[in-house]
C-alpha cells in the first residue's frame, strides 16, 4: 500500500492503495467518482475514459502510480453544470439508450473536439470507433459529436 | 422537459407537502384500472392502497411513478408521456420516479418481450384523462361556472368566456376532495400533443453528468464486495480448494465456496480481483464437456432424426414434395452468442434476521424477489428489491443466476455485500443465445408457387427454435413444421427478440432462395404468398396480412425497390412481438468485399409514442441485429468458451454501421412492441443484398467467417 495525492476535476484526492490499482477503482472505490464506468478491464471498450492532461486515455489500465500530479478529469468534473458543448449535444440529440458507456464516449469526444475542433466525418468515425456502444446508439453519438463541434 | 427524481426525494416531498392530488392507481392489475384517491396523510404513513402514484402538488410538480425496469427501452419517458398526454400536462412540469418492486400490487412490473407499452397503454391513458376530468371540475365548481365552459390545456384549466385560469397546482388540493369519476373520456388521437412527438429521455442531465444510477454503482455504507470464480467450463464443478494464498492477500476478509462458486471477499475491487487469481481450484467432471466441433456433429444428428416433435402441420407435405417441379433445400446455423451488456452483472444483497435488502439491475425484480425467498426459506414479503438503472439487458438480466448468489453470499457471511462480475466472467458465465441449425425445404410446382415447407429447427437448449404460426404457415397448403433439441451443459437465456433474432435471417434469406428459384422478384413472391394467406388460407393465419403487406410496400416505396441501377438490395420482412417490420439493405462491392451502405426500415408498431425513442430502438435493433449476424461468435473448447473479452470477441463499432432511415406507419392501431421487432429482419435483408452483389449465400452466422468474406468454414 502507498499514499497517493492525486489532482482530480481541480481537487486533491488522497487514496492509500496498492501501487498497481487501476485509476478506474480508484475513483471509483476510494472517491465515490462512479460516472468513470467499468466495462472491461483491458482497455477495449472505452467506457472508463478520463482525461489525463486533457488526453482521452483508458482509466481501467492505467496504474494510480503512474498518475503522479498529472491532470485528471472525470465526467464529473468535465463542466460546473453539465453544459460542456459536448453534454449539451448528446442531450439535444437525445443519444443515450442504457447510457452506461456515454461518459465514456462523452470523454473520448471531448478530448477530441479539444484537439479538432472542425472534424470531418471520417476523423469523427476514426476518434470513436474505440467506444463500444452495446446499444448500437452510434448514429447519434456522430450526430452529437458533429452538434457539439458547432458549440464550442 | 420532464427530469427524473430518487424515490427518495419524492418520498419526502410526498410526506411534507402541504396538499395536492394523489391519484393511486394500478398500472398492473387487471381488475382495478380505475384510479382512486389517496390522502397524503395515509402515504406519508406508508400505507397507502395503491403503489403507482400521480401525484399534483400544490407547488404544481407532478410527478409520476414509473415501475418498469429501464435499460434502454425509455419507458421512464414513454410511460409518463402517455399519463401526461391525457392529463394535458406540461410536460416541463412532470417529474418521473423510478418505483420499487411490488409483487402484491403490481402484474407485470418485467422488461422482457417488448410486452410494457402494449400491456399498459390503456390504463396510462385513462389514469391521466380522470386526474383531468377531476380538475377541471374542481376549477368549474371553484369558479361556479358549467363545467362545459370549462377546459384543460398544458397544465392549465381555462374558463372559456371569461378566460380565467389557474394552474394544476392551484387545484389539486380541492380536486382530490371530489369523487373520482367512473368513466372518463379519452382524447380523439388527432388532438395528441406529446404522444407521436420527439421527447427527450427524462434521464438525459443524470446520464451526462456521471451521477450515480446503475447497478455498479449502488452504494451503503459498511457494505463489501466480492467477485467469484466459477467452474471455467461448462459440464464441470468444484472439486477442491485451496484458499491460502488467496486469503493471505491484502484486504480479504473471507473466501467463500458454495455450490461451485468460491467467492472472494473484501472491500476494494482491485485487491479481490487480484486475491482471486491466486485461488488454486481443481475442478472434476460433472456432465458432458462440449465443444464445438461436438456441436456440429448433433446438429446433423438431430436434423436426420426420427424423433422430432412436430410443431404444426398442414395438408399432405410428402406427396406436395413427391410432385413438385422444384426442391429447394438449404441449412442454416447460428453459435452461441453471450448478451454482453456494457455494466456487467451485479447486485447487492444485505440477509438481516428480519428481512433481506435486494438492489440492482434487473429485468424482472419479480422472479429474483421469489428465487431470494425459496432459496433463503423466508417469506416473499421479507425481502425488497430497489430497481437500479440498467446497464443494458437484452435478456441476460431476466435470469436471476447473479442476484440469488449475491444473497447467499450475504447469508453466509452475514454482512451487506456486492457480488461483481468481471467481463470475463460475464462473457463466460453462460446464459446464452441457443447455438440453433434449421434446415427448410420448399417444393414449388410448374408455375413457381410455393406449394409445400418444411422447417426442420435443431437446437441446443433452444426449447422450440420454430416460431410455428409465423409466416409463411397459413400461406402453404402442405407444411411441416418440426422441432428437436440437445440438452447441454452450456446455459441459455432468452437473448433480445428471443429465438427470432436468427430465425428471421433464415428464414428470410431462405425464402429469397426460393423466390430465386421460382424466378420472382423477392417482394413479388412474399406478396404472392400473402394474398394466398388472404384469399385461401392453409390453416390458422396468427399475423395481420394487411399490416404485413403495409409494412412491405412501405420498405419498397421508401428504398427504391428495383429501382436502383448502382447498389444491390436485398429484402426481408419480419412479424414478432406484435410488431411488423420490414428492411431493404443497399450493398457495395468495394476490394472485392461487400460494403453495406445503408438500411431502410418500414416499422408497424401500432401508435408510436416517443418519436426519439421509437427511432433508436428501430436504430438501435438494426445496428445489434447486424452486429451479430456480423461478427458474434462464441466457440467452445472442452466446455471452455475460446472468447471471454472484447479483444477475442467482436462487437460492431462506428465505422462498421451503415446509414439507417426508419419509417413508420402511422396508422392510430394500439401500440405493439418495438424493444425487438426491428432486428429479427436485419440479417435477412443483408445477406439477401449481399446475394445479389456477389452471388455468395451466407447462410451461418458469423458471416466474417464465411465467403465473401473468408474462405467459407464447412459446418
Amino acid at each position: 500500500m502507498a499514499n497517493y495525492k492525486l489532482q482530480i476535476n481541480g481537487r486533491t484526492y488522497q487514496a492509500d492503495v496498492e501501487p498497481d490499482t487501476p485509476l478506474l477503482w480508484v475513483l471509483r472505490d476510494d472517491f465515490g467518482l462512479v460516472g468513470t464506468k467499468y466495462g472491461c478491464g483491458i482497455g477495449a471498450c472505452g467506457a472508463c475514459t478520463v482525461h489525463l492532461n486533457g488526453q482521452a486515455i483508458r482509466s481501467c489500465t492505467l496504474p494510480v502510480a503512474a498518475v503522479g500530479t498529472q491532470k485528471v478529469v472525470t465526467i464529473e468534473g468535465l463542466s460546473q453544470n453539465g453544459d460542456h458543448p459536448v453534454q449539451k449535444a448528446w442531450d439535444e440529440v437525445d443519444v443515450a439508450q442504457c447510457g452506461y458507456c456515454q461518459a465514456g464516449q462523452i470523454m473520448t469526444a471531448a478530448a477530441f473536439l479539444k484537439n479538432t475542433p472542425k472534424p470531418t466525418a471520417d476523423q469523427i468515425d476514426n476518434a470513436m470507433h474505440a467506444n463500444i456502444c452495446r446499444c448500437g446508439a452510434y448514429h447519434r453519438i456522430k450526430e452529437a459529436v458533429k452538434l457539439a463541434s458547432t458549440k464550442a | 422537459m420532464a427530469q427524473s427524481t430518487s424515490r427518495r426525494d419524492f418520498l419526502k416531498m410526498a410526506a411534507t407537502a402541504g396538499g395536492g392530488l394523489v391519484l393511486g392507481f394500478n398500472w398492473f392489475s387487471a381488475k382495478a384500472e380505475m384510479p382512486s384517491v389517496v390522502s397524503k396523510t395515509v402515504l406519508a404513513a406508508g400505507k397507502a392502497e395503491f403503489n403507482s402514484f400521480l401525484t399534483i402538488s400544490s407547488d404544481n410538480i407532478i410527478t409520476i411513478f414509473s415501475p418498469n425496469p429501464e435499460l434502454g427501452q425509455n419507458i421512464k419517458t414513454s410511460f409518463p408521456m402517455v399519463v401526461a398526454e391525457e392529463l394535458d400536462a406540461d410536460w416541463k412540469t412532470v417529474s418521473v420516479v423510478q418505483a420499487a418492486l411490488d409483487t402484491k400490487k403490481f402484474q407485470r412490473q418485467v422488461t422482457g418481450g417488448s410486452g410494457a407499452v402494449p400491456h399498459s397503454w390503456m390504463i396510462l391513458r385513462k389514469a391521466g384523462a380522470t386526474a383531468r376530468a377531476m380538475l377541471v371540475e374542481a376549477a368549474s365548481k371553484r369558479w361556479n361556472v358549467p363545467l362545459s365552459e370549462c377546459s384543460a390545456s398544458d397544465g392549465f384549466v381555462i374558463h372559456s368566456t371569461s378566460g380565467k385560469k389557474l394552474n394544476y397546482g392551484e387545484l389539486a388540493e380541492e380536486a382530490s376532495k371530489l369523487a373520482v369519476p367512473s368513466d372518463v373520456k379519452l382524447k380523439d388521437r388527432k388532438d395528441f400533443k406529446l404522444i407521436g412527438k420527439a421527447l427527450r429521455n427524462v434521464e438525459n442531465k443524470n446520464i451526462i453528468t456521471g451521477k450515480p444510477m446503475f447497478g455498479l454503482d449502488f452504494h451503503r455504507e459498511g457494505m463489501l464486495l466480492a467477485m467469484i470464480q466459477r467452474p471455467e467450463g461448462f459440464g464441470m464443478k468444484v472439486k477442491s480448494v485451496d484458499a491460502a494464498a488467496a486469503k493471505a492477500m491484502p484486504g480479504i476478509i473471507d473466501v467463500v465456496t458454495f455450490k461451485n462458486k468460491v467467492a472472494v471477499v473484501g472491500k476494494s475491487t482491485w485487491q479481490i480481483n487480484k486475491a482471486r487469481k491466486a485461488l488454486k481450484i481443481e475442478y472434476e467432471k460433472e456432465g458432458n464437456i462440449e465443444s464445438s466441433a461436438d456441436h456440429d456433429k448433433i446438429f446433423a444428428e438431430l436434423l436426420n432424426s426420427d424423433k422430432a416433435q412436430v410443431r404444426r402441420m398442414e395438408g399432405d407435405v410428402e406427396s406436395a414434395f413427391k410432385n413438385a417441379a422444384k426442391v429447394i433445400k438449404s441449412e442454416y446455423q447460428c453459435p452461441f452468442l453471450p448478451h454482453n451488456p456494457m455494466e456487467p452483472m451485479n447486485f447487492f444483497a444485505h440477509v438481516r434476521e428480519d428481512g433481506v435488502e435486494l438492489a440492482g439491475p434487473t429485468q424482472t425484480p419479480d422472479s429474483a424477489r421469489k428465487g431470494v425467498a425459496r432459496l433463503l426459506n423466508i417469506s416473499e414479503d421479507k425481502v425488497t428489491v430497489e430497481i437500479t438503472r440498467l446497464g443494458g439487458g437484452f435478456g441476460r438480466r431476466l435470469m436471476t443466476d447473479y442476484v440469488l448468489e449475491a444473497a447467499e453470499l450475504s447469508s453466509i457471511i452475514k454482512a451487506p455485500v456486492k457480488v461483481i462480475w468481471t467481463r470475463e466472467d460475464d462473457m463466460a458465465g453462460g446464459s446464452y443465445r441457443p447455438s440453433v441449425r434449421y434446415r427448410f425445404e420448399a417444393a414449388l410446382d410448374a408455375s413457381g408457387n410455393m406449394v409445400g415447407y418444411k422447417l426442420r429447427g435443431a437446437g441446443i437448449n433452444a426449447g422450440n427454435p420454430t416460431r410455428e404460426n409465423n409466416f409463411p404457415s397459413g400461406a402453404v397448403d402442405h407444411l411441416l413444421i418440426d422441432s428437436i433439441e440437445h440438452k447441454s451443459p452450456i446455459t441459455t437465456a432468452p437473448w433480445r427478440a428471443p429465438i427470432t433474432n436468427f430465425l428471421g435471417y433464415a428464414e428470410q434469406a431462405f425464402l429469397d432462395e426460393v423466390a430465386e428459384a421460382a424466378k420472382n422478384d423477392p417482394i413479388e413472391f412474399r406478396l404472392g404468398l400473402l394474398e394466398k394467406a388472404k384469399t385461401s388460407p392453409a390453416g390458422a393465419v396468427r399475423y395481420d396480412i394487411d399490416r404485413m403487406i403495409g409494412v412491405i410496400k412501405l420498405a419498397a416505396e421508401k428504398s427504391g425497390w428495383g429501382t436502383k441501377k448502382d447498389v444491390s438490395q436485398g429484402f426481408s420482412v419480419y412479424f414478432s412481438h406484435a410488431s411488423y417490420v420490414a428492411q431493404v439493405a443497399d450493398v457495395l462491392v468495394k476490394a472485392g468485399k461487400p460494403v453495406i451502405q445503408k438500411i431502410y426500415a418500414a416499422v408497424d408498431c401500432g401508435e408510436v409514442i416517443n418519436l426519439s425513442g421509437a427511432r433508436q430502438q428501430v436504430m438501435g435493433g438494426i445496428v445489434d441485429g447486424l452486429g451479430h449476424a456480423m461478427y458474434g461468435n462464441l466457440t467452445f473448447k472442452n466446455g471452455v468458451p475460446d472468447q471471454n473479452n472484447y479483444n477475442k470477441y467482436r462487437l460492431i463499432r462506428m465505422k462498421e454501421v451503415p446509414e439507417v432511415d426508419v419509417f413508420f406507419v402511422n396508422n392510430g392501431i394500439s401500440p405493439t412492441g418495438l424493444g425487438e421487432p426491428a432486428l429479427p429482419p436485419t440479417g435477412g435483408a443483408v445477406a439477401n443484398a449481399i446475394f445479389k452483389a456477389s452471388g455468395k449465400r451466407l447462410k451461418n452466422q458469423p458471416f466474417i467467417l464465411e465467403e465473401p468474406y473468408a474462405k467459407a468454414k464447412s459446418v
